[in-house]
């Protein structure tokens, strides 16, 4: 539309009449059509000198900081351009006019001066669905209309739901044979064309809709989906979902989650599951939190756990290792830097607490609350967050139940633990009572380390736990 | 003088009804207002709001606000450049970037702020300056306060006891000024000095003034007294009544939008993202086992993430790929320390698992991250 409108800037009639013989008659119901053939002068591309404005206080010049538009973006009257300095006044420049940036007369920190031209700016009295990109964004019609497109010298007819369809497809209109009136590109057409693709048989139920149904915000018309010919009836089209899709570079947190993930893929992970019963740690939590509120400190489960996991380890200490990256040898690692993964507004992020091996309870929950402060800070540091040797993921707090945890490189063993639930259990008697349940899934590497001894260490870890007072005997 | 709280249902049922709010009382020229919070990105999300949505035709505004503690930078400034971020972190010092232009200040409670809104055509600084001026001194006559053609307000010809700085939009401006009557100067002075150095940049640089507050000079002065000295005076100059009606920055029914206005201001892409395109030239003086050497250090940051990273290193210090990776993963994150301690940490998971490689890395890494 626009190439053309270019092309025949002479003379408006010219214009008015190409278009006649290129639409069908329907066309001229369209709403930006009529505002074409509206227009006065200012139409036809012209291009307008947008001056800086007065500032005020007898400013001439002030220093450009900012565009908020390039050269070639659409602008709407009250868009913000750009951002100027002067004398400690930061000033937002508006357009005047809608249309489209055709020159910036500055770059940043060029001077600028008041009364001379700031931008150029082509003047479009009609934005016109000129581009294929432009589709989804076509204004909402309460019928069907038709608009012409213009690929590679082709002309094709198809509604913008068809163009939709083929662009969210990759089709390109111009290999579509068209089935309606004038060759115009039916939904069926383009259906076909994609069947002979892939080879597959579409099936006729809405749920075959190639259109994939979470983009829109509104169902996409269900227009009659049979393989029988018929042209589909126009539909009372709903507001097309203007969203786009948004693609950024994986940079900062995600980047070193993508490093992270991708070694420990080479891991080969095997997982073990069970059931804890926390009935009596829970309650010697209850009795032991005054105590530790008092010395100023929150006491979580998770130092309980930290410190059981410790004691596991004394006695199975390949899970404390490491494997080498030809897998030639494994290294037993004296401290156990126990890891307590957290989840930051940034992201996850693994903290360990050092030498849990000679640390009390509650030296653990001291350092667990510097940690959590720190981390939700963000200002861990790197002696933080380095030489973690076993981990520990408490998504409990968030939800969950069961999990499936990824091993972090270079250890070989990490436990998820899901949320404790309340939920009935027999007991010794074979009567049902209240019990704390929680559950924990470990992950560990099935090279060096297998499904046995994982068992086992889960076995005494859970020990430890269900009965506190046997943390006593074995705490050094 | 009277503090009125804002309970009035006539004016709710204005502003929902009015995209440009038809503010709080119907017939007036001016308006005084004064927040309840002290929290320095509702404070500017407020003036966003007042300036985005109010009609200022018929209605200036006067708003008052105090922060607890925060650095503020001006629109175009760098904040690596104006102020020690590291003591601003340890400190919890808030650091906030405000939409208008002008230099770097420290706001505590000892620090009020005045905010004049006007419409785009009776934007008019010195006026308001020697408002603040005349009401200064009908307070304490014996004050010797003056505006300068910078518009800085000094104390005794030599301290400067305010600074100013505006944004005008397209129907609407403001022009706001600090003015120091009990704040904290050796927080102040420590704060707004970098120690970052070799920083090449054209953002617009602070200029250092020697300060003074107000109580220095007169003990019996408080905050309280010099916000109703200059509200009363506002009420006299714009012939309305001596009120001050009380907002609270988190009322969302009375500002509509106003937390997603707090919101942006305290996003990390409106704080450093906004920093104009800059470079840092330095030496890293590193101390490894017995030696000593300095490192030279470049990278361009643009929009707070580094565009470009170079790192002299003694050759073979650390094992070639090691060298490429970091400077892989440092190119295109932001220039701050947690997302680099993570970014170093995580590489530290997928490489050789050798003590003097590791002890090698942290050192260069924490010397890196100081420079943040």
């Amino acid at each position: 539309v626009c190439i053309h409108r270019v092309r025949s800037c002479s003379s408006i009639r010219f214009i008015k009449s190409k278009y006649v013989c290129v639409f069908d008659k329907s066309a001229l119901k369209f709403s930006h059509q009529q505002r074409l053939f509206r227009t006065s002068a200012v139409s036809c591309g012209q291009i307008v000198q947008f001056k800086l404005s007065d500032i005020g206080e007898g400013i001439t010049e002030v220093t450009v900081k900012e565009w908020y538009i390039k050269e070639g973006d659409s602008v709407s009257q009250f868009d913000s351009i750009c951002e100027v300095q002067s004398d400690k006044a930061s000033v937002t420049i508006t357009s005047r006019y809608d249309g489209i940036i055709r020159k910036l007369h500055y770059s940043i920190d060029d001077i600028a001066f008041v009364g001379k031209p700031l931008v150029d700016i082509e003047i479009d009295a009609s934005k016109g669905v000129a581009s294929e990109e432009d589709v989804v964004e076509t204004p909402p019609m309460s019928h069907e209309e038709h608009t012409h497109q213009e690929i590679k010298g082709h002309k094709t007819l198809a509604t913008p739901a068809v163009r939709r369809l083929a662009m969210e497809n990759n089709i390109k209109l111009s290999e579509v044979v068209g089935t309606g009136k004038d060759n115009r590109i039916l939904k069926e057409d383009i259906l076909n064309y994609l069947a002979k693709q892939t080879g597959a048989i579409l099936p006729p139920s809405p749920k075959g809709e190639i259109v994939p149904p979470q983009r829109k915000a509104e169902a996409v018309p269900a227009a009659p989906k049979d393989k029988a010919r018929k042209i589909p009836v126009p539909v009372s089209r709903p507001i097309a979902f203007a969203g786009k899709d948004k693609t950024e570079p994986v940079t900062g947190f995600q980047k070193a989650m993508v490093k992270t993930m991708s070694a420990a893929l080479k891991i080969p992970h095997f997982g073990y599951s069970d059931e804890i019963d926390l009935t009596q740690l829970v309650q010697l939590r209850e009795e032991l939190k005054p105590l530790a509120e008092i010395r100023g400190v929150r006491l979580s489960f998770m130092p309980f756990f930290i410190k059981a996991a410790s004691l596991g380890l004394l006695q199975y200490p390949i899970l404390n290792a490491s494997l080498d990256e030809n897998c030639q040898n494994v290294t037993y690692k004296a401290s156990h830097n126990i890891g307590v993964a957290m989840d930051t507004e940034q992201g996850l992020i693994v903290p360990n607490v050092k030498n849990v091996q000679v640390c009390s309870v509650f030296d653990i929950a001291v350092e667990l609350n510097r940690l959590q402060s720190l981390g939700s800070a963000g200002q861990l540091g790197t002696s933080d967050l380095t030489g973690g040797t076993f981990t520990l993921s408490n998504i409990g707090t968030i939800g969950g139940t069961y999990a499936k945890p990824v091993i972090l490189p270079p250890e070989v063993a990490i436990g998820a633990l899901g949320k404790i639930q309340v939920l009935p259990r027999f007991n010794s008697k074979g009567e049902v009572f209240k019990a704390q349940i929680m559950n924990v899934s470990w992950s560990a590497d099935h090279r060096i380390i297998d499904g046995a001894t994982m068992a086992r260490f889960s076995n005494l870890w859970k020990s430890y736990l269900e009965n506190p007072a046997s943390m006593l005997l074995d705490l050094k | 003088m009277v503090l009125q709280s804002l309970k009035n249902g006539l004016w709710l049922s204005c502003v929902l009804r009015t995209p440009k709010a038809c503010f709080w009382s119907a017939a007036s020229g001016g308006l005084v207002i004064q927040s309840v919070s002290n929290d320095v990105y509702q404070n500017l999300a407020v003036e966003d709001w007042i300036h985005d949505h109010m009609d200022l035709e018929k209605q200036q505004v006067l708003f008052l606000w105090r922060n607890s503690p925060a650095v503020v930078i001006g629109r175009h400034q760098n904040p690596w450049q104006e102020c020690n971020l590291r003591l601003l972190r340890q400190k919890n010092i808030k650091l906030a970037r405000r939409r208008s232009g002008g230099g770097t200040v420290y706001h505590d409670l000892g620090n009020i702020n005045l905010t004049f809104f006007t419409t785009r055509k009776k934007y008019e600084r010195m006026e308001n300056l020697k408002l603040v001026v005349k009401a200064l001194k009908a307070l304490r006559p014996q004050l010797d306060v003056h505006v300068t053609d910078r518009y800085d307000i000094l104390l005794d010809r030599q301290y400067k006891i305010s600074g100013t700085a505006a944004k005008l939009g397209r129907t609407s401006a403001y022009h706001h000024c600090t003015l120091l009557c009990n704040a904290d100067k050796f927080v102040l002075s420590s704060v707004l000095k970098s120690p970052l150095k070799g920083l090449k940049s054209n953002a617009t640089p602070s200029v250092p003034a020697l300060v003074k507050n107000l109580f220095e000079e007169d003990p019996s002065l408080t905050s309280e007294m010099l916000l109703d000295a200059i509200a009363k005076e506002y009420a006299v100059q714009h012939q309305i009544d001596h009120h001050i009606t009380l907002i609270n920055p988190a009322d969302e029914t009375l500002l509509p939008g106003i937390s997603d206005k707090t919101k942006e201001l305290q996003t990390w892409e409106w704080v450093y993202g906004k920093t104009p395109k800059f470079s840092v030239s330095t030496c890293l003086n590193m101390v490894y086992k017995d030696s000593v050497f300095d490192v030279k250090v470049n990278m361009d940051v643009k929009h707070g993430r580094i565009e470009v990273c170079n790192i002299d290193l003694p050759e073979q210090w650390l094992p070639a790929g090691l060298y490429s990776e970091l400077v892989k993963s440092l190119t295109g994150s932001k220039f701050c320390p947690n997302e680099t301690t993570t970014l170093v940490t995580t590489l530290l998971r997928v490489c050789p698992q050798d003590d003097e490689l590791h002890s090698r890395w942290s050192l260069l890494c924490e010397n890196m991250i100081r420079l943040m």
